[in-house]
This record gives C-alpha cells, sequence and structure tokens, in this order.
C-alpha cells in the first residue's frame, strides 16, 4: 500500500482510569466456577517500594489447548472449548496496589521457527506517571521444562528472568510488578 | 483447507507489525511529568519478536455497549452543562487501512473541568447530569461517533500553577496487542499546551499534532452541537507474503 501514516502517540491514563476503564467483569479471563480456574493477583510497586494505586493490568493469553479464537492465528480461529473463555482480562489496583485476575493456564503455543512457547500471559501495565503502557509476560513456576526452552525467557538475562515467574499462592499464582528498583520486572518493546 | 492455509500451518507465518518511530511516543522518564520519575521502568526494554500471543487480541464485540453509551449527554434523567461537541473520526493502521468493529472507549472531566471520582477534590462543581464515560465500536470503514459536552481545563499540582488543557482520554483495542493504544485528544488553540508536560513530552511536533482534534464545521448540527474530528492511527503491519501476491494481481 502507499505511504505510511502516523501512529498516534501514547499518553498516560492519568489518575481517573477507573472511572473509563472499570469492567464489572473485567478480573474475568474466565467465569467464576470455571473448572481449574485460579486466581492471579500481585502488587505493583514503584521504585520507592510504594504501592501504586492509580493503575490497571490487562492481560491476553491462548486458551488451555494453545489456541486463539482470532483470524490472524495462522492455525484458524478456534473458538475455546472452554466455555465462557474471554481470554482477555483488565483489573485495577485497589487502596493497596493490588491487582486481581481469575483465569486458566494456557497451553504452549508453536512458534514459527518450530519451537515452542511456555504456557504465558502477556500483560500491559497502564497507570498515571506511565507514559506508555509497559508489556511483559508471566511465566508460571510449575512448568520448568517448558521454561527453560521458552526463546522469550531465553532472550532476557539469567538475573532478571526471575521477575518474569509468578510464584504458587494459597488460591493461585502472584505476580508483583516492580516498575523500578533492584527488583524491576523486565519490559518489553514490541 | 486451502492451500495458503496448509502452508501457513506448517510455516506459522505470522503478521508482523512494524515497529513504532523512537520518537512516535512519548519517553516514559519524563521528567517534567513527576509521576514518570519514580515509575518509569530504569533498565532499557528488552526487544521482544512478536508471536502469536502479541499478533492477536481481544475482538470485544458489541455485547458491552448500551444503547446510550455513546452519548454522554443522554446518560441521565436531565442533560449535562456546558457545550455539546460532537467527536467523531476514523480508526485506521499506519497503512491506512480501516479498523472496523473495534473497542472506543473514552473517559473526560465535565465542564468545570472536575471528574467523577472521589480522589478529584479541587473545588469545582460535579454535574449530577455528567458521567463522563463513552464507549463505541467502530464501523466497517473505522468510523466511530460520540457525543459529549466540552471538558474544562483542572489544576494537578504537577509544577507551580499547572494546568491540564481541556482533554478527552481515549482507549483503543485495534486487531492485535501489538496495536492497544491509550491516549488523550486536545482541543485545538488550547493556550495551555505551553507549560503541559504530558503534551510535551511526546517530543516531535508532527506527533504532538496528531493529538489535537480538528475543528470540523460541516459535522456540526446546527443550532445544537459543535464538532471536532479525531483521526486515530494504529500501528501498521508488515506486508506479508500473501498480500505481496494479492497487490500483483
Amino acid at each position: 500500500m502507499s505511504e505510511q501514516l502516523g501512529v498516534m502517540p501514547a499518553q498516560t491514563v492519568g489518575p481517573y482510569l477507573h472511572i473509563g476503564l472499570r469492567w464489572p467483569d473485567g478480573p474475568y479471563v474466565v467465569p467464576e466456577g470455571t473448572p481449574g480456574a485460579f486466581w492471579i493477583s500481585g502488587r505493583i510497586v514503584d521504585g520507592t517500594g510504594t504501592p501504586v494505586v492509580d493503575a490497571m493490568v490487562e492481560s491476553w493469553q491462548a486458551d488451555p489447548e494453545g489456541w486463539f479464537d482470532h483470524p490472524d492465528d495462522p492455525r484458524g480461529a478456534r473458538p475455546s472449548a472452554l466455555a465462557g473463555f474471554r481470554g482477555f482480562g483488565r483489573s485495577e489496583t485497589d487502596g493497596q496496589g493490588w491487582y486481581r485476575l481469575l483465569t486458566v493456564k494456557p497451553g504452549a503455543l508453536p512458534e514459527p521457527d518450530g519451537g515452542t512457547e511456555a504456557p504465558h500471559l502477556t500483560l500491559s501495565v497502564f497507570g498515571r506517571g506511565l507514559l506508555h503502557r509497559l508489556v511483559t509476560r508471566l511465566y508460571f513456576p510449575d512448568e520448568s521444562t517448558a521454561n527453560a526452552a521458552d526463546p522469550v525467557l531465553r532472550s532476557v538475562d539469567a538475573d532478571r528472568r526471575g521477575t518474569l515467574l509468578a510464584s504458587p499462592a494459597v488460591d493461585g499464582f502472584r505476580f508483583d510488578i516492580h516498575l523500578q528498583g533492584d527488583h524491576e520486572t523486565v519490559f518489553f518493546a514490541l | 483447507m486451502t492451500t495458503q492455509d496448509t502452508q501457513a500451518s506448517s510455516a506459522l507465518v505470522l503478521p508482523r507489525y512494524r515497529r513504532d518511530d523512537v520518537d512516535a511516543h512519548p519517553p516514559l522518564l519524563s521528567p517534567g511529568y513527576k509521576s514518570t520519575v519514580a515509575r518509569a521502568p530504569r533498565h532499557p526494554l528488552v526487544y521482544l519478536p512478536q508471536r502469536l500471543t502479541e499478533v492477536t487480541g481481544p475482538l470485544l464485540g458489541e455485547g458491552r455497549l448500551g444503547a446510550l453509551d455513546h452519548d454522554l449527554t443522554r446518560q441521565h434523567d436531565g442533560e449535562p452543562q456546558g457545550q455539546r461537541i460532537i467527536v467523531h473520526g476514523r480508526v485506521r493502521d499506519g497503512d491506512g487501512r480501516p479498523v472496523p468493529h473495534t473497542l472506543v472507549e473514552i473517559w473526560q472531566a465535565n465542564a468545570a473541568g472536575r471528574y467523577r471520582d472521589a480522589r478529584d477534590t479541587w473545588p469545582a462543581p460535579l454535574d449530577p447530569h455528567f458521567e463522563g464515560v463513552g464507549r463505541a465500536l467502530t464501523d466497517d470503514q473505522g468510523r466511530y461517533r460520540f457525543i459529549t459536552v466540552q471538558p474544562g481545563a483542572y489544576p494537578w499540582r504537577n509544577h507551580d500553577n499547572a494546568w491540564r488543557p481541556a482533554h478527552i482520554h481515549f482507549s483503543l483495542f485495534g486487531r492485535a496487542f501489538t496495536q492497544r493504544l491509550v491516549t488523550q485528544m486536545y482541543f485545538p488553540g488550547d493556550p495551555l499546551f505551553f507549560q503541559d508536560p504530558i503534551f510535551n513530552a511526546v517530543r516531535d511536533p508532527k506527533a504532538r499534532e496528531r493529538m489535537i482534534a480538528r475543528y470540523d464545521h460541516t459535522s456540526t448540527a446546527p443550532e445544537w452541537a459543535l464538532a471536532y474530528e479525531f483521526d486515530i492511527v494504529l500501528r501498521g503491519r508488515e506486508s506479508t507474503p500473501f498480500e505481496d501476491e494479492d497487490d500483483d494481481e
């Protein structure tokens, strides 16, 4: 096609993001009561260790079989066999900086070069003071073999890789997001 | 299955979204906007080749929309205070392709510059008839249209006598996770631009201009509402071998 158009610049969601972006069903990637569903929860903290109370996390993931109901999945769009599976979650942080998402573990994904990606969620973080979203990924601690072969994890410095791993929690997994500081989470350029 | 499908599944050919120019978006660390200082990551971002998760994304449909979600002046029993405006435009990708059936979410302050939020406590009046929230889906051609009132400017303590220029927040999904975008729409000729570190965090003046809506007299509703046009361009895709074949036909 012809001339390329300049993209719209990003701007912060600002402190009042919940006015526009709150969905009552936001945190539910799958409906409550879905077999195998668990909570992913975590805290967002800034460089001073202060919880970030005006932020939002969005998640996107494959279904448990590793498929997307999307026309650009070259294997063909396929609605999930799991009833009510949305693949997408949205959670603003609460007064202590916590977000929560109810989901199921995605399947592993084929890679263009024949390899395999370990089960993961991709996350966007929006907030006051973030002029553009931050992108990160969440991997599961009980997938060590798949994680060891994952091309994205392998592309990250070994000493920072751990920031992309959730840890087990009573009702699922915990995944804190450190915007800055000694444990700064790995963020990606897409 | 067609031949193309078979090829695609064996080779797993994915669309690729072009990377944005360095100056297209504001730098995360923009110290003039004080909140960025403790929140912008200090490590460089790690390059992530786009894979299945990134080139797909939520395609959220009409189930999310109420009949009056696009009209912020009719969501209550009475009409909100302020100048009625129509805000409309097209959502396209960087190659000019319309982005159809994509969810557009907006939120804004009322005519006095106050948000309906417990955390917004400056002494400007709330409006019982204004929520400040809208949603719409783009049509087949990527067009959207909202009816709202002109938002006011408001003070925000970032620096001495700091005021945000009037703006409407826009959130867009696009077709893929790569295209997700949150931005702000500004109004032409706003005298507050010079001192706003959020607007000016976008360093390229041409990119900044894209965030300013165009006054659109032809789209006004006579004796009822003024109009602004705000076109939004999301990331474009690299052409794929299949598209090139199509182009040759």
